[in-house]
């Protein structure tokens, strides 16, 4: 009899054997999310070299993400999607290409996969900040979105430290 | 593969001898209990014998035992009908903030009907604080309800103190007792419960079959009405084969707790050792005045869910009060009760023992934990910079 599972072969295939787990000690952008909905935390560490037709590319990348099966299996099939990939094409991957190859995830887990293309986009907004380059005006907005997220997730940890300790007072 | 069911906290396998006691009652002696014709009688006679049974194990009277439909009904029964029948004397209710949801949303309702609810805080270890529930009791509060064990961390309330206080100030007194029936011995005379709740599913009896301890004399008000069945309680054709294997279920309890009790302690206090070994892990609740069958740790750096999953991808089957694993995002409300913050709440898991779990169990998942712990941890972000 096959073993009953919550989640799609793909998910489990990603869960089981995660590819680019690590950091990139040198790396030349790093993007830190937060999941706004739940608490998960990713950070994505990326190198960037040029090709052979002179084009900036991802040449490098590793992950680490506290998180539920979900957002540690897209999070490193994201990895997978991006490597090789020029800045421009990175910026343009979205949740929906990574749920393409991620296959069926339940409705209420949808929110757990939005995690990695954020930690993308925000690791090149990071490379090309440190290299005083122009921000497209999309990837700003994107930025701006994600870092209030991110502080939500940081405040939702602060208020909950605090009701503990209101807990202990009483 | 070996198969390790350490989830019997959420639901427990039916024993071969309650199903037997169970099937007559299906197609053969299949009668209404209401019917005045000898199948009638056959099936009341049935329904009677088993609310005796039911009673005797909790030193109750037979016609104190509601049978219903399950823990659920039953606390929503108590909350509601409680609520509603004495509403002229008062609109006050105190309960605990580490009670099962079904407590919880009840009150919840019951505040939208202009009842004022206190929820007590718990200590780190999950007790609530006597003098402050002393303190909580108004003129005008009409019921206590504290669970005796909780299901997620196990641990034990001080019933027969809570029960003392109750009769003191003369206020109804009921205890979510899902968890902790036919675990540990609940004599409702001794521990001046009025009320209390019982899920068969949870001790080796049926799904969809639960009951009601309601001290005579008590004033309530039905949640269902209809042909009057259960003394007027609870109207609804009687679930004659579910009545039968929780009574089942209620005798084999009877002779097998107490040696139960014993044999699952040695074997929770062994996992909680072995699983406390691993780096950075922690109990939750009380390591002592808990269920014999309850262990609950947290593991810093990483996710219930994945956790329980990569679990069950080894054989062995337990469950979380993660964020990611409710319906709600939010963490297990017990566990932030004692103290824990989000992201430990974050990375529990609750293994419940029972009576199928041995030795061989124990030290398979003491051998597997430890490699899936380390596995989620070198994923995680927060190894080495959590602190």
């Amino acid at each position: 009899m096959k073993t009953p599972s919550l989640y799609s072969k793909e998910i489990m295939k990603y869960f089981k054997h995660p590819k680019n787990v690590g950091i990139i000690k040198n790396a030349d952008g790093v993007g830190r999310v937060g999941n706004s909905a739940c608490g998960d935390i990713m950070e994505l560490y990326i190198k960037v070299d040029k090709n052979k037709k002179g084009k900036e590319i991802i040449s490098d990348i590793k992950f680490q993400t506290f998180g539920c099966v979900i957002a540690l299996a897209v999070s490193s099939m994201l990895t997978e999607i991006a490597k090789s990939k020029t800045l421009e094409e990175a910026i343009k991957i979205s949740n929906t290409d990574i749920l393409k190859k991620a296959g069926p995830v339940p409705a209420i887990k949808i929110h757990c996969s939005v995690l990695a293309a954020d930690a993308l986009h925000e690791s090149v907004y990071d490379f090309l900040t440190k290299n005083k380059r122009t921000i497209p005006e999309n990837l700003q907005k994107e930025h701006e979105r994600i870092q209030s997220n991110l502080k939500q997730v940081e405040k939702t940890h602060k208020e909950f430290t605090e009701f503990e300790e209101k807990i202990l007072e009483k | 593969m070996r198969k390790v069911y350490l989830d019997y906290a959420a639901t427990t396998p039916l024993d071969p001898r309650v199903l037997k006691a169970m099937q007559p009652y299906f197609s053969e002696k299949f009668g209404n209990t209401m019917s005045l014709h000898a199948m009638g009688l056959e099936a009341n006679e049935a329904l009677e014998k088993s609310r005796e049974n039911v009673a005797k194990f909790i030193k109750a009277n037979p016609e104190e035992i509601i049978f219903n439909g399950s823990a659920t009904e039953s606390i929503n029964f108590v909350l509601k009908g409680i609520a509603f029948a004495n509403k002229e004397k008062g609109k006050h209710i105190i309960t605990s903030s580490i009670e099962h949801h079904a407590v919880l949303e009840a009150c919840k309702w019951l505040e939208k009907q202009g009842f004022e609810i206190t929820y007590l805080p718990v200590d780190k270890d999950g007790f609530i604080n006597l003098i402050q529930l002393e303190n909580s009791i108004r003129d005008d509060t009409i019921l206590v309800s504290i669970m005796h064990a909780n299901n997620e961390i196990g641990i034990i309330e001080p019933i027969e103190e809570i029960g003392k206080i109750c009769s003191n100030h003369e206020i109804c007194f009921h205890t979510d007792t899902v968890q902790s029936f036919g675990k540990i011995p609940i004599d409702v005379n001794k521990m001046n419960i009025d009320m209390l709740s019982i899920s068969a599913h949870k001790f080796y009896g049926p799904k969809g079959v639960g009951a009601t301890f309601i001290r005579k004399g008590t004033n309530i008000e039905p949640l269902l009405h209809g042909g009057g069945h259960e003394f007027g309680l609870r109207s609804s054709t009687e679930n004659v084969p579910g009545i039968v294997g929780l009574a089942k279920a209620v005798e084999l309890r009877k002779l097998e707790m107490k040696p139960e009790a014993i044999r699952l302690t040695k074997l929770r206090d062994k996992l909680i050792e072995g699983v406390l070994e691993i780096e950075d892990s922690h109990l939750n609740g009380h390591p002592k005045i808990r269920l014999p069958n309850n262990t609950n740790f947290w593991f810093s750096f990483i996710e219930g869910e994945a956790l329980v999953v990569e679990m069950s991808s080894k054989g062995v089957y337990g469950s979380t009060g993660s964020a990611c694993s409710s319906s709600t995002l939010e963490p297990s409300h017990v566990l932030m009760a004692i103290g824990l913050k989000h992201e430990e709440a974050h990375g529990s898991l609750r293994l419940s023992l029972g009576k199928y779990t041995n030795q061989a169990d124990i030290d398979y998942t003491i051998k597997v934990l430890p490699k899936v712990v380390e596995r989620l941890r070198k994923i995680s972000p927060f190894k080495g910079k959590w602190k």
